[in-house]
C-alpha cells in the first residue's frame, strides 16, 4: 500500500525569526541570524570560532508545570513548534490521542545544558550530598529522545515514536521516516521535526576538527558563506522545526489546508569515513531520492543544499548536484542566513523551501558574493528572484556518513 | 528536631508552592487526581523532605512514601520520621 502524504502544518523557531512572517521577511531582506558567541564561563574562551546562529528574541511559552518539569531548552523549542503545527493542522484532539498519529522528533544529543550540569556535579562532587543534587528528572530532560516524548506527553499522542539522533540529518530523517510511516499505512499522521538548543560544546567539537568559521569573528553576519570563495567553515546554530504529515485522503476529507506534498525521501550511508564528504555516497542519495519521488531530475526547480560552508563539503555537494540535476535547478544554501541548526536544519530548510514555494520566490544564498569556481557548475542564486517553485529537493548530510534527500511538491 | 504539626504543615505547603506551583492544597485532596502530582514529583518531594529534616531517608523509608496521596499523609509521614530519629537518638 502506497498512499500520498501531505503537509498540513509547519512552524519553525530560527535565528532569523519564529513563525512564517518574520522568517519570510528575513529571507526577503537578507537578514542574518548569526551573532557573537556568548561567554559561557567554561569553554567558550578556548574556542577559535566566536560566532553562533542565535535565537535572541523572547518566546512566550505557556506550558504548565507538569510539562515543564521534564523539559530542557531543546524541548521548549520542540513543544512550542509542535503546538503551533498541531493548531495549524486543525486535527481534532480525539484523533491526536487515538494512536493513529505518531511523533518523529530528535535532537543531536538530548540537552547539553542539562548534561553539562550533571557532569559538573558528578566530577565536582565530594560527598553523597553533592551527588544527590543530580535531579530525579535530569535524565528525562537530557536523554536523546527527550524532545519526542515531551511532545507526546504534552499533547497525549499515543502513536509510534521515532527519534533519530543522527547529527545533521536528525530532522530530515524525522520527516523521511514519518513520511514512510504514513505512506505505507503504519500511521495516519506524523508530527515530525527536530530541535537543538544553544550549546558551546557542539561549537568546540567542530572547532577542534577545524570545521568552524573563524575569519569573520568580528563581522558575524558575513558568515557562514556557502559556496563562496571566502567561506571558511560552518557556524553552529540553534532552533527547531516541525511539520505535520498527514495521509492525503484524511486531509482532503476533513477539509484541511494542504501546504505541500511530500513526494520522496531517500537515505543512505557512505559506508566508510565518518567525517569526510563522499561524492559517490551523496550522488547516490540524490539519485535514490529522485527515483523514490518518481520524478525526472529536470522536474526539480529548487535544491536546498546542505551547504554548511566547509571547504570540501560544498565542492562535493555541488559536484553531486551537477551530476544528478545538471545545471537546471536553482540551488540555495539556506545556512547562509542562520548557520547550522544541527538537528533542526533538515526540518527548518524544508519549511523555508515550502515558504518559498508558496510565495513564488527564491531567496539568494546569503554571503555568496564570489562563487568558488570549484562550486560553479550549478545554478546559484545571488539575488532574490521571483520564480515559481513546483518541486523542491532538500538535501542534508551528517557526520557518520549519513545522507538524506527529501522531495516536496507544490500541492495542486 | 522538635516541630509542631503546624510547623510541618506550613513547611510542606511552602514546598508545594515553591517546587510544584501548587497553592494552598486542601489537606485531604488527592494530589494525583487534583493536581496531577505524579511519581516524578514524589521523588522530588522526598529530596525536599530530606533537605527540610537535614536527615537522609533510607531506601525503605522512601518506599513507604510511595503510597502517600494527601498533604495530611505527607505530614504524618514526616512526623513518623521525626519520631524514629528521636527514638534512635535516645538509644
Amino acid at each position: 500500500m502506497e498512499r500520498r502524504v501531505v503537509i498540513t502544518g509547519c512552524s519553525a523557531i530560527t535565528p532569523i525569526g519564529h513563525g512564517r512572517d518574520p522568517i519570510v521577511e528575513s529571507l526577503l531582506k537578507g537578514v542574518s541570524g548569526v551573532k557573537p558567541l556568548r561567554e559561557d564561563e567554561l569553554i567558550s574562551r578556548f574556542i577559535h570560532s566566536k560566532v553562533y546562529g542565535t535565537v535572541d528574541y523572547p518566546i512566550n511559552y505557556d506550558f504548565k508545570r507538569q510539562f515543564r518539569k521534564t523539559m530542557a531548552p531543546c524541548s521548549y523549542y520542540a513543544c512550542q513548534v509542535a503546538k503551533e503545527v498541531l493548531e495549524q493542522s486543525g486535527l481534532p484532539e480525539d484523533f491526536i490521542t487515538s494512536g493513529k498519529m505518531g511523533v518523529a522528533f530528535g535532537s543531536i544529543h538530548g540537552s547539553p545544558t542539562v548534561q553539562r550540569d550533571i557532569y559538573r556535579t558528578f566530577f565536582g562532587a565530594s560527598d553523597k550530598k553533592d551527588y544527590q543534587t543530580i535531579g530525579a528528572v535530569d535524565y528525562l530532560k537530557s536523554m536523546v529522545h527527550t524532545t519526542a516524548v515531551n511532545i507526546t506527553k504534552m499533547f497525549g499522542i499515543t502513536g509510534r515514536v521515532i527519534s533519530s539522533g543522527t547529527a545533521c540529518t536528525t530532522s530530515s530523517q524525522s520527516i523521511g521516516y514519518g513520511y514512510e510511516s504514513v505512506k505505507f499505512g503504519m500511521q495516519e499522521a506524523m508530527l515530525c521535526g527536530g530541535a537543538d538548543e544553544y550549546d558551546t560544546i557542539t561549537v568546540a567539537v567542530f572547532d577542534n576538527l577545524l570545521a568552524c568559521s573563524t575569519a569573520f569573528n568580528n563581522e558575524p553576519a558575513r558568515t557562514p558563506r556557502p559556496f563562496d570563495k571566502l567561506r571558511d567553515g560552518l557556524v553552529v546554530a540553534e532552533g527547531a522545526g516541525a511539520v505535520m504529515l498527514e495521509e492525503y485522503e484524511l486531509a482532503r476529507k476533513r477539509g484541511a489546508q494542504i501546504l505541500a506534498e511530500v513526494i520522496g525521501f531517500a537515505c543512505n550511508n557512505n559506508g566508510g569515513d565518518l567525517i569526510l564528504p563522499n561524492l559517490t555516497g551523496i550522488t547516490n542519495t540524490l539519485k535514490l531520492g529522485v527515483e523514490n519521488a518518481k520524478v525526472n531530475p529536470q522536474d526539480v526547480d529548487l535544491v536546498s543544499a546542505h551547504a554548511t560552508a566547509t571547504k570540501m563539503g560544498d565542492i562535493i555537494e555541488a559536484q553531486a548536484i551537477n551530476a544528478v540535476f545538471g545545471n537546471h535547478p536553482y540551488v540555495v544554501g539556506l545556512k547562509g542566513y542562520m548557520g547550522h541548526t544541527m538537528a533542526a536544519c533538515g526540518s527548518i530548510e524544508t519549511i523555508l523551501s515550502l515558504y518559498m514555494m508558496q510565495d513564488g520566490f527564491i531567496a539568494p544564498t546569503l554571503n555568496l558574493e564570489e562563487i568558488d569556481e570549484r562550486c560553479a557548475m550549478i545554478k546559484h542564486v545571488q539575488k532574490l528572484i521571483e520564480h515559481p517553485v513546483k518541486t523542491a529537493a532538500i538535501q542534508n548530510f551528517a557526520f557518520g556518513g549519513v545522507n538524506t534527500i527529501l522531495l516536496i511538491r507544490k500541492f495542486s | 528536631m522538635g516541630m509542631t504539626r503546624q510547623e510541618i504543615e506550613r513547611e510542606v505547603k511552602s514546598i508545594f508552592q515553591r517546587e510544584f506551583e501548587i497553592e494552598n492544597p486542601g489537606m485531604d485532596d488527592d494530589l494525583r487526581e487534583t493536581y496531577e502530582f505524579d511519581s516524578i514529583d514524589a521523588i522530588e518531594l522526598l529530596l525536599e523532605i530530606e533537605r527540610f529534616l537535614g536527615s537522609e531517608l533510607s531506601q525503605e523509608e522512601k518506599k513507604q512514601a510511595m503510597d502517600i496521596r494527601t498533604i495530611n499523609q505527607i505530614c504524618d509521614y514526616i512526623e513518623r520520621i521525626i519520631q524514629t530519629r528521636k527514638a534512635s537518638a535516645v538509644k
